[in-house]
C-alpha cells in the first residue's frame, strides 16, 4: 500500500476544512447582512422586510425576492454622514499606519539585530500585553489620560503643565489608544522579514563600498519591503473598522465608519442602512486584502 | 615591499584564538591560496583583510598603509562571498555597478564598465536577470563580475567555488586562473580543498589553529611538507614511525617497527631528533612480482618490502593498491594506468614487492 493511499483521505479532508470554515462562518453570514442591506426597516422583531418565510411556497418567496431594493446604498451616498464616516476612517488608518510604520519599523529593526537569545524576550515583551484584556488596556489608558488621571498629575508635579491638560475625548488620545493596540502586528511581520535578512549581503554592500547608511537604504529597506506591507496592511485594514478605541478615546465630534454602524444597528435600530454601511465597507477593504495577499505570496515565493 | 604586510596579525572570539600572532607577506601580482582544514582561521584571516573583522593585534599593510582599522567601504579590496552574496532585489547589472555607483562613478563610465565586466565573464544577455532567475554557476559569475568591477588591489575570495559540481568546478578554475593573469591583480583565495589549491595558486599558506604552518608553492608543499601533519593533510601518504640508527653521507638508515630499516634520503634542514617518521607518497611506491634486483651499483637505495595486495580500487586514471605487510602495516601504492589492456593488474591476494627509492622517502620530525 502506498504512502499516497494511507494519506489521501485525511489529507483532503484536512484541504477541505478551511472553506468548510469560510463558508459557514464567513460566507452565510454575509448572505444574511447583504439580504438584509437590500431589504426595507420596519416597526417589527426583527426590524425589516421582507422576511423570507420557506413554509409559504414559492411565490410568496418570489415576491419577498421582488421587494429587495437598493434604497439603502442609495442613501449611503445621499447623506454625506456615511462618506464622511467613511473618509475619516480612512484617515485615521491611514495616519495610524503611518505612525505604528515610523516606530515599529526601528523596534523590529533593532529586535532583529539582538543576540538570539535576547531575540526570544524581546518577542515574548512584545506578545506579553495579549495576556491582558484589550477592553482592560484600553480602559486603563482612560485612566491614566483623564482628567485627575496619572499623566497629568506626572506633569503637574513636574511643573511641565500649570494646569490640567485634556487628554481624553481628543484625536491624539485615539491615535495613541490605536497605536498603543496595534503595534505588536506592525512590529511581528517586520522582524519576521529583517530577521530572516543575510548578514552577509550587509558585507557586500560594506565591501562594495557603501556606508552603513547607504548599505540600510539600498539593501536592508528594499529587502523588507514585503514586511512593510504585511505590517501595514495587518494594522490599516482593523483600524479602518475600528470602533471600540475611537468611542472611548476620541471626541464625539466626528464619527469613523465602525462607530456609524454601530448608532444605526442599536440606536436607530435601522438594520438595512447598518447592512449596506457594512457591505460598502467590506468593497472598499477588498482591494488591500488582495495585494494584502499578493505581497504574502511574494515573500514565500522570495523564502524558499 | 610586497603589497600586502600582513605583520603578528591576532583575533580572539571569547576564549577560541582563531588567528594567532600571524605574518605573512603577499606579492602584487599573486595568486595566493589560504589553505586549511575547517576551523583554522583562515576565513577569519579574509575577513579581517576584508575588514569586516578587526584584529585584536597586529598590523595589515596595504601598499604600506596599515589598514587594520579601516573600515570596509574605505578599503581598496573587494571580497567574493563563499554563498555569493549577490542582492536578490537587483539586476545582474544592477548588482556589478552597485559599487561603482557608490564609488561615485560617471554614469555613462559606469555602463561602459559594466559592459565590460558581463563581457568578461560572459554573461552576455542576462544583464536584466535577477539572481533568482540564474543557474548556480551564473550566479557565481556574477559575483565575480561584481568584485572585480571596482579593480581593487586584492581580490579576496572565500571558497568562491564550494557550491557549483565537480565539472563547472573545474573549468572554472581554469577560468579564474586565466582572468587573474589577465588582469595582473593580486588574488587570495580561501579554501579548504587542496586540489584547488594546488591547481590555482602560485604559493599556498597551510594553516592549522590560527597559525601559518607552512608557505610555499604547491610542489614544495606536496614534495616537502615542513611537518607530520602537513604532510598527512596535503595529500595521502604512508607514514613510518622509527629512530635514525645510522648516518652515512646524506643517507640515513631509519630502523622502523612496521617496515624494517628503511634507507632514506636526508632533506636540509638535517634532522635533529633520533625519533621520526619516514613519509612515502603512495604514487611513489611502485609494485612488482619479484623484487628489483640488487641495488649495488644503482644510484640509491631501494627499499623492498614484501606483502599481500589486500585491496585493489581502479579510479580511471590510476589503480590504487593496498598491501599488507608481514607487520601488519598497509602500504598504499598508486600506479598510473598507462595502458587500456593491462594483463599483468595486480589482484587482491597476490604476492608483490612493495618498492621505492631512498630519493623518494622524507624524513619528518614527529
Amino acid at each position: 500500500m502506498s504512502a499516497r493511499r494511507i494519506f489521501a483521505r485525511p489529507a483532503r479532508l484536512a484541504a477541505i476544512a478551511p472553506y468548510l470554515w469560510m463558508v459557514l462562518f464567513f460566507l452565510v453570514p454575509f448572505g444574511f447582512v447583504l439580504k438584509i442591506s437590500l431589504s426595507q426597516t420596519a416597526i417589527a422583531q426583527p426590524p425589516y422586510t421582507p422576511v423570507f418565510d420557506f413554509s409559504e411556497g414559492r411565490a410568496a418567496l418570489a415576491a419577498a425576492f421582488a421587494q429587495l431594493s437598493f434604497d439603502n446604498f442609495r442613501l449611503l451616498l445621499q447623506d454625506n454622514l456615511y462618506i464622511l464616516s467613511y473618509l475619516r476612517s480612512l484617515v485615521v488608518a491611514v495616519t495610524s499606519t503611518l505612525i505604528l510604520l515610523l516606530i515599529g519599523y526601528p523596534i523590529a529593526y533593532g529586535m532583529a539585530r539582538l543576540p538570539q537569545r535576547w531575540q526570544a524576550v524581546a518577542m515574548m515583551l512584545v506578545i506579553v500585553p495579549f495576556w491582558t484584556s484589550f477592553l482592560i488596556r484600553i480602559y486603563a489608558w482612560i485612566n491614566i489620560l483623564q482628567h485627575d488621571g496619572l499623566l497629568n498629575q506626572v506633569l503637574l508635579t513636574l511643573h511641565i503643565v500649570s494646569a490640567p491638560v485634556v487628554w481624553l475625548s481628543t484625536d491624539s488620545a485615539m491615535y495613541l489608544g490605536i497605536v498603543y493596540s496595534y503595534l505588536p502586528f506592525m512590529i511581528l511581520p517586520l522582524y519576521a522579514t529583517l530577521s530572516k535578512m543575510d548578514s552577509s549581503l550587509l558585507e557586500a554592500a560594506g565591501d562594495l563600498g557603501a556606508s552603513p547608511r547607504q548599505a540600510f537604504w539600498l539593501v536592508t529597506f528594499p529587502l523588507s519591503l514585503p514586511g512593510v506591507g504585511a505590517g501595514a496592511l495587518l494594522c490599516f485594514i482593523p483600524v479602518v473598522g475600528e470602533f471600540v478605541i475611537p468611542d472611548l478615546l476620541a471626541g464625539s465630534n466626528s464619527l469613523m465608519i465602525g462607530q456609524t454602524l454601530w448608532l444605526e444597528f442599536f440606536t436607530n435600530k435601522d438594520w438595512p442602512v447598518a447592512s449596506a454601511a457594512a457591505v460598502a465597507l467590506l468593497l472598499l477593504l477588498v482591494p488591500p486584502l488582495v495585494l494584502y495577499d499578493r505581497l504574502q505570496r511574494r515573500q514565500l515565493d522570495a523564502g524558499r | 615591499m610586497p603589497l600586502l604586510r600582513i605583520e603578528g596579525v591576532a583575533k580572539s572570539f571569547g576564549n577560541f584564538r582563531a588567528v594567532d600572532k600571524l605574518s605573512l607577506d603577499i606579492r602584487a601580482g599573486e595568486f595566493f591560496a589560504l589553505l586549511g582544514p575547517s576551523g583554522c582561521g583562515k576565513t577569519t584571516l579574509l575577513r579581517m583583510l576584508a575588514g569586516f573583522e578587526t584584529p585584536d593585534e597586529g598590523r595589515i599593510l596595504l601598499g604600506g598603509n596599515d589598514i587594520a582599522q579601516v573600515l570596509p567601504h574605505e578599503r581598496p579590496v573587494n571580497m567574493m562571498f563563499q554563498n555569493y552574496a549577490l542582492f536578490p532585489h537587483l539586476s545582474v547589472r544592477d548588482n556589478i555597478a552597485f559599487g561603482l555607483k557608490r564609488a561615485g562613478m560617471a554614469r555613462k563610465d559606469i555602463a561602459t564598465r559594466v559592459a565590460e565586466m558581463v563581457a568578461l565573464v560572459k554573461l552576455e544577455g542576462l544583464e536584466k536577470r535577477k539572481p533568482d532567475q540564474l543557474s548556480g554557476g551564473q550566479r557565481q559569475r556574477v559575483a565575480l563580475a561584481r568584485s572585480l568591477a571596482r579593480r581593487p588591489q586584492v581580490l579576496l575570495l572565500d571558497e568562491p567555488l564550494a557550491a557549483l559540481d565537480k565539472k563547472l568546478r573545474e573549468s572554472t578554475q581554469g577560468e579564474l586562473m586565466e582572468l587573474q593573469r589577465r588582469l595582473g591583480m593580486t588574488f587570495i583565495i580561501v579554501t579548504h580543498d587542496q586540489e584547488e589549491a594546488m591547481t590555482m595558486a602560485g604559493r599556498i599558506g597551510v594553516m592549522d589553529a590560527g597559525r601559518l604552518v607552512q608557505v610555499a608553492t604547491p610542489r614544495n608543499l606536496y614534495e616537502a611538507p615542513a611537518s607530520r601533519w602537513i604532510a598527512e593533510f596535503v595529500g595521502d601518504i604512508n607514514l613510518f614511525n622509527g629512530q635514525v640508527t645510522a648516518r652515512d653521507r646524506g643517507r640515513l638508515t631509519v630502523s622502523t617497527t612496521e617496515a624494517g630499516a628503511l634507507a632514506v634520503s636526508e632533506l636540509w634542514p638535517p634532522v635533529t631528533k633520533q625519533v621520526v617518521s619516514v613519509a612515502i607518497r603512495p604514487e611513489k611506491v611502485k609494485l612488482s612480482r619479484r623484487a628489483p634486483a640488487s641495488d649495488a651499483g644503482a644510484p640509491q637505495p631501494i627499499n623492498r618490502l614484501e606483502g599481500v595486495v589486500i585491496d585493489v580500487n581502479y579510479l580511471g586514471g590510476i589503480t590504487s593498491y593496498r598491501v599488507k605487510l608481514e607487520t601488519g602495516a598497509v602500504v598504499r601504492s598508486s600506479m598510473a594506468n598507462t595502458a587500456r589492456l593491462d594483463v599483468d593488474a595486480y589482484l587482491a591476494g597476490q604476492r608483490v614487492v612493495a618498492w621505492f627509492t631512498a630519493d623518494d622517502c622524507l624524513v619528518l620530525e614527529q
